[in-house]
């Protein structure tokens, strides 16, 4: 056996073994890649999907009509006395809409076989509303004609926006295939158009008969209100809590549970906190249901933990030679953690926060139990006390409600208001990363 | 930091006033949502009173909210689906004090499926008995009757939870039942009781080939679309809005729509009603006027907003108006 011939191997030859492992390596690479592509591919999905679906939701139909506003209408008694114009509903007004459209019809020498009802069924029913505002906002009006650009009915709009066809609606209550007709007409010579909504982004939410005029505005204001008690609250007491553990305390069997409690609540599933939010701050506290503060006060407890985790990790990563050398110098050790460690770990604190703020931002659940959820339409809050302790809804909770309401035009509006949801935690990512980039020191 | 100061004082000042509420505060079933929600709108249009607020949850979790207790922090109304049982009256009014029922209208309940599965234009209770019963081994439509295609067996009933699953049982299962004979004999085998005949008849068969559904009719409308050959009980007012997708069976030859369920020709149907807590009507300001604007005739009468959303307007609307006239 000795004396067989080693078998001359040059070094650049690659044996079987190694060929076996350098495949092992180019199939893991190709593993990695195929991972990376699906999750690409995920996101490519989802992002054209909701674009896809959501930017028509910021466009809406308007069509612009002369309205003579009826003194024998909306003011009986003449006298132009704000009590009794009050007195006339919204329901009086709509009657003015069916005969401005019959006058704007015959101005523009349309003809057309539909009934008065079906003609004003294809205005929104808050173009009442919109008239009754601008009288009882100065009734001198009354009498006069005046120019109004109204919304279209939500399945005029659905129509142009491809959503309805004339075959779809054959057995419909709500909408006709002569509707329709009369509908591409006033297209044409420019008394219906498509237009940039705004009031889907400022407006607020609307009953289930007019998807049309529902906006996010208001939900978007209390998401605000929301976001400005987790940040009041979280903030300082996050930050407190973690300096406190991370340089006060001394390192024993009751800062471990307390460091164990802090991971575990990280991970307890938000509705948690919203059963605990219900149980303590409405039912023990007393503090008013489906108001940002409660809303706010959970979301809190949600963050706190992401806070003081983020903030632990951060002031670790101040080197102890700063330390060392503050204390060498005379320093107090309160003096060196808020002169010296504090602002060295502040980019990092800043970049937990407001990861855990967009987290909170995008909770819907715990606001579930509390009330937020639900068909909440109050007016834009006029003060910051208001804001907070007057009902509303958040972003989430009304994208939430929004997507299971029967007339599938709110299924648009849906997607629309995860567009703007979006944007904000975007915007808010971003945030956290331009902070992490440009502050933060490597030792 | 004189942002903060002013921030903190007015919250100071508006946390002692935070115990009065300005707006009704309504919760309760689902189907009675939308209206409520029309209703809400409209009253934050034509009053100085801001717009009530409308939460979802299921007849039964809004019931049981309102009876609670007394306070401000605990809501006005429950919207309810179903009525409510006897016990509870007791034990609610034994907490709040009185409640007061009051009817708004009548909601059908359909059997849809989409427009391409026709030869489901007229259904029977006894059909739907026959396919959905526990006792059914009917694979296909056609196993139950020849008439109908043969197209599997998948049904989309809404979960215990909803007051809808209660009307599906009486006026469906039951009558199937009783239609079939079987309810006899369970009724004769268990020696005249009732009760047990009737739970025998309230079983679904548990296969497959029947579906609870706990969520709205949303997921319900979900749901066919990933069965297409499915068939999904559906209110009135959601079909009235997913006509381009949906069509629903004649029960018994019936057509349902606003009219033949007013005149009680469509079997199927139910009172839709909400409770109010008559201990808060003098203390949320706006909120007598909420129960008058909503069983007005203007609102809830034939013509009105809800009957043109789906509602069956209730023919004894007087009645109602007069003893709503009078809570106080």
């Amino acid at each position: 056996m000795m004396n067989d011939v080693p078998s001359k191997r040059s070094l650049y030859d690659i044996s079987e073994r190694t060929k076996k492992r350098n495949a092992a390596e180019g199939r893991f690479r190709l593993y990695g890649i195929i991972a990376i592509a699906i999750g690409l591919l995920m996101l490519l999905v989802l992002v054209t999907t909701i674009i896809y679906r959501g930017t028509s939701a910021f466009q809406q139909t308007f069509i612009t009509l002369e309205v003579e506003l009826l003194e024998k209408k909306l003011d009986k008694k003449g006298n132009r006395n704000i009590d009794d114009i009050k007195k006339v509903s919204t329901f009086g007004y709509t009657p003015l809409l069916a005969t401005a459209m019959q006058n704007a019809l015959k101005e523009n020498g349309i003809e057309t076989d539909l009934k008065k009802k079906a003609l004003s069924g294809m205005i929104s029913k808050s173009a009442a509303a919109q008239m009754r505002e601008y009288v009882l906002a100065d009734p001198s009006v009354i009498g006069t004609t005046v120019e109004f650009r109204f919304l279209t009915n939500g399945w005029i709009d659905g129509y142009l926006k491809g959503r309805y066809t004339r075959e779809s609606v054959e057995n419909s209550k709500f909408a006709s295939a002569a509707q329709f007709d009369l509908t591409d007409k006033l297209v044409e010579i420019g008394v219906i158009e498509k237009k940039f909504n705004l009031d889907f982004i400022l407006g607020a939410d609307s009953s289930d008969q007019r998807p049309e005029s529902a906006g996010i505005g208001v939900a978007m204001v209390g998401s605000l209100y929301l976001m400005l008690v987790v940040l009041c609250l979280s903030l300082p007491l996050g930050v407190a809590a973690s300096i406190y553990l991370e340089e006060f305390a001394k390192q024993n069997i009751v800062t471990d549970i307390i460091e164990i409690t802090i991971s575990n609540l990280a991970a307890v599933p938000s509705i948690v906190f919203g059963i605990l939010g219900l149980a303590v701050f409405i039912n023990y506290v007393e503090l008013p249901q489906s108001t940002p503060i409660v809303g706010g006060l959970v979301l809190t407890l949600m963050t706190i933990p992401t806070i003081i985790i983020s903030t632990r990790a951060s002031l670790k990563s101040v080197p102890p030679s700063i330390r060392s050398a503050a204390l060498g110098l005379g320093a107090s050790k309160m003096q060196t953690v808020f002169h010296h460690v504090l602002p060295l770990a502040a980019p990092g604190i800043l970049t937990g926060t407001i990861i855990g703020m967009a987290q909170a931002l995008g909770e819907s659940a715990p606001l579930l139990l509390i009330g937020m959820i639900g068909y909440i339409a109050t007016n834009m809050p006029g003060s910051v006390a208001e804001g907070l302790f007057s009902p509303n809804s958040a972003m989430p909770a009304q994208i939430y409600e929004w997507a299971k309401r029967a007339d599938p035009a709110f299924i648009e509006r849906a997607w629309g208001g995860i567009i703007i949801l979006l944007i904000f935690l975007l915007t808010m990512n971003t945030l956290a990363v331009i902070l992490r980039r440009r502050f933060e020191r490597r030792w | 930091m004189s942002f903060v100061k002013a921030t903190v004082a007015a919250i100071a000042v508006s946390a002692t006033s935070a115990a009065a509420r300005d707006q009704v505060h309504i919760a309760g079933s689902s189907t009675v949502l939308p209206y409520a929600s029309i209703v809400a709108e409209a009253f934050g249009e034509n009053f100085d009173f801001p717009t009530p607020i409308v939460e979802g949850g299921g007849s039964g979790a809004g019931r049981k909210r309102m009876c609670e207790g007394v306070g401000l922090n605990t809501i006005d109304i429950a919207n309810s689906s179903s009525l409510m049982k006897e016990e509870q009256w007791t034990t609610c009014e034994a907490t709040v004090g009185k409640v007061t029922e009051v009817r708004i209208g009548y909601d059908g309940i359909t059997f849809s499926t989409r427009l391409e599965n026709t030869g489901f234009e007229d259904l029977t209770p006894e059909q739907i008995y026959l396919a959905l019963s526990d006792k059914s081994e009917a694979v296909t439509w056609a196993d139950v009757d020849a008439s109908l295609p043969a197209l599997a067996i998948k049904a989309f009933i809404p979960g215990t939870k909803h007051g809808t699953r209660e009307v599906f049982e009486t006026k469906v299962m039951l009558a199937g039942c009783k239609a079939v004979g079987t309810y006899d004999e369970v009724f004769a085998a268990n020696g005249g009781d009732k009760k047990a005949a009737e739970k025998e008849c309230f079983k679904v068969r548990t296969d497959g080939a029947s579906v609870d559904i706990d969520g709205d009719y949303t997921e319900t409308l979900a749901s066919l679309d990933a069965n297409p050959e499915g068939i999904g009980v559906f209110g009135l007012s959601f079909l009235l809005n997913n006509t381009d997708k949906l069509y629903a069976a004649n029960i018994n030859g019936v057509e349902p729509s606003t009219e033949t369920i007013a005149s009680g020709e469509y079997p199927v149907s139910r009172p839709l009603q909400f409770y109010v807590k008559n201990a808060h009507v003098s203390q949320v300001p706006g909120m007598k006027e909420y129960l008058e604007f909503f069983v007005s005739d203007e609102i809830a009468g034939p013509d009105g907003p809800l009957a043109e959303y789906g509602l069956v307007s209730d023919p004894e609307l007087e009645a109602t108006q007069e003893m709503v006239a009078e809570i106080n």
